[in-house]
């Protein structure tokens, strides 16, 4: 779902895929939510750490966005983690960007 | 969490003025399979439809604080839906099983489809279906030039119907080709010649068990008609479609953190994507389907059309290159190796 607008309530956010279940029925091992979770904000923390953020869990169900500074924002899914980002650095995070992208493949 | 292929399906039925959508309306309805269809309309027109299930919604649009002009809802429909459920849970009218909706000729039909897949409540009752685009062979190829609500009427279709081909030279051809160059992923059908089939129009769609197989194939055979896989575009609307391949399996996770970050940095511009994911550890592919900065929930598909297991994804884009788009995802995928 877009979270731009901040409607709350509904289903879990479409990128995790214990949202649904159906699309993933035919996994060949488990992948438990935790676990998913965790690579996720592995595999973010890679692509925020261009911006100088640093992506934690909390308590689970959200998480915790913070800059070198200090400066930090809870929130609830994927999509609200750039929005936040563009937010806390005050610059755009642009997939498309050559720089991200060299420094992706530089690590 | 309600499972979402048992959900009422809406069905948008749009197109720019005088295109004849009620026409198309009109005709569909006539069709036993449609029979228990509900349909809401914005506008009255010239065209009278002789239905037992008809309301009436003003347009009236309520923007989210954020400004994002694709994800407002209308609270027109917002309430005209939330009333049809309710009188159908009363039995105050017969338990239709499907909503079309026919907009006003300048509408956009974004934030309806946000209106539905966002809204607290219709969520839990409703879904999306397709997104049927009535363009007129007279005037079409000109509006489509000319008028961005008719751009974006098309760039978000998953199925084209054209109107008065017998009224021109070409018998459509022009007016074909405009819309293939935007949207080459969605089927076209020539209301005049082709036998009108509901369930190519409305029922086959990605969340129908019967009826997703059928929609994968109509993508891919677009754009084999097209040029295999989209071209670039100069038109002045700079919008125009293109299907990547990728060989090796994606990463869901990676996939995730890319599309979102895409959507939500250039989501505007990104009028439409779907398509079937190899997702690593996943042996069925995963259908994925958004509409600018809404992504509905992903589907599956039991097995791979032709047992070709690449992923395929169709973007419908506006000024945007592809090769960026592809180099970035593979970027982004490479992370998880």
């Amino acid at each position: 779902m877009c979270s731009l607008c901040g409607v709350l309530g509904g289903r879990g956010h479409w990128t995790e895929s214990s949202s649904s279940p159906e699309a993933f029925a035919s996994r060949r091992e488990e992948v438990t939510r935790r676990r998913e979770r965790q690579e996720r904000i592995r595999l973010a923390n890679r692509i925020l750490g261009h911006y100088g953020l640093k992506l934690t869990d909390f308590s689970g169900g959200s998480y915790v966005l913070s800059t070198h500074t200090g400066r930090s924002k809870i929130v609830d899914n994927i999509t609200e983690v750039w929005i936040a980002a563009e937010d806390l650095t005050g610059r755009g995070c642009d997939p498309l960007d050559p720089a991200l992208l060299a420094g992706l493949a530089a690590r | 969490m309600t499972a979402y292929d048992t959900l009422i399906p809406i069905n948008i039925v749009t197109g720019f003025l005088g295109s004849g959508k009620t026409t198309l309306l009109a005709r569909l309805l006539r069709s036993p399979a449609l029979r228990d269809t509900a349909v809401l309309i914005n506008e009255f027109g010239e065209v009278g439809l002789d239905h037992h299930l008809i309301e009436h919604a003003e347009e009236s649009v309520l923007l989210m604080d954020s400004g994002c002009l694709c994800c407002a809802i209308r609270g027109d429909l917002q309430g005209a839906l939330r009333s049809l459920f309710s009188q159908r849970t009363r039995g105050e009218i017969p338990p239709f099983r499907r909503v079309a909706i026919e907009t006003s000729g300048l509408a956009d039909p974004t934030p309806i489809a946000y209106t539905i897949l966002a809204e607290p409540v219709l969520q839990h009752h409703f879904r999306l279906g397709n997104v049927v685009t009535v363009i007129d062979a007279v005037n079409g190829a000109a509006q489509l030039e000319r008028h961005p609500e008719s751009v974006k009427q098309a760039a978000i279709a998953d199925r084209f119907v054209l109107t008065k081909t017998a009224m021109v030279d070409d018998g459509g051809r022009v007016v074909r080709a405009a819309v293939r160059e935007i949207n080459a992923a969605a089927p076209v059908f020539d209301i005049d010649a082709d036998p009108l089939n509901p369930d190519a129009l409305l029922t086959d769609d990605l969340y129908a068990t019967g009826g997703k197989r059928r929609e994968v194939a109509g993508w891919l055979d677009g754009f084999a008609a097209a040029s295999g896989d989209g071209h670039d575009h100069d038109h002045s609307h700079g919008v125009g479609s293109f299907c990547l391949r990728f060989d090796g399996p994606m990463d869901w996770t990676a996939f995730g953190l890319w599309m979102s970050m895409l959507l939500n940095r250039h989501g505007e511009r990104v009028l439409r994507v779907k398509g079937m994911v190899n997702v690593a550890g996943v042996a069925d592919p995963v259908l994925i389907n958004g509409v600018q900065h809404i992504v509905h929930p992903p589907t599956h598909m039991t097995g791979w059309p032709d047992g070709d297991r690449r992923s395929r994804i169709v973007f419908i884009v506006q000024d945007m290159d592809r090769a960026e788009i592809e180099s970035s995802l593979n970027a982004f995928n490479a992370l998880a190796a």
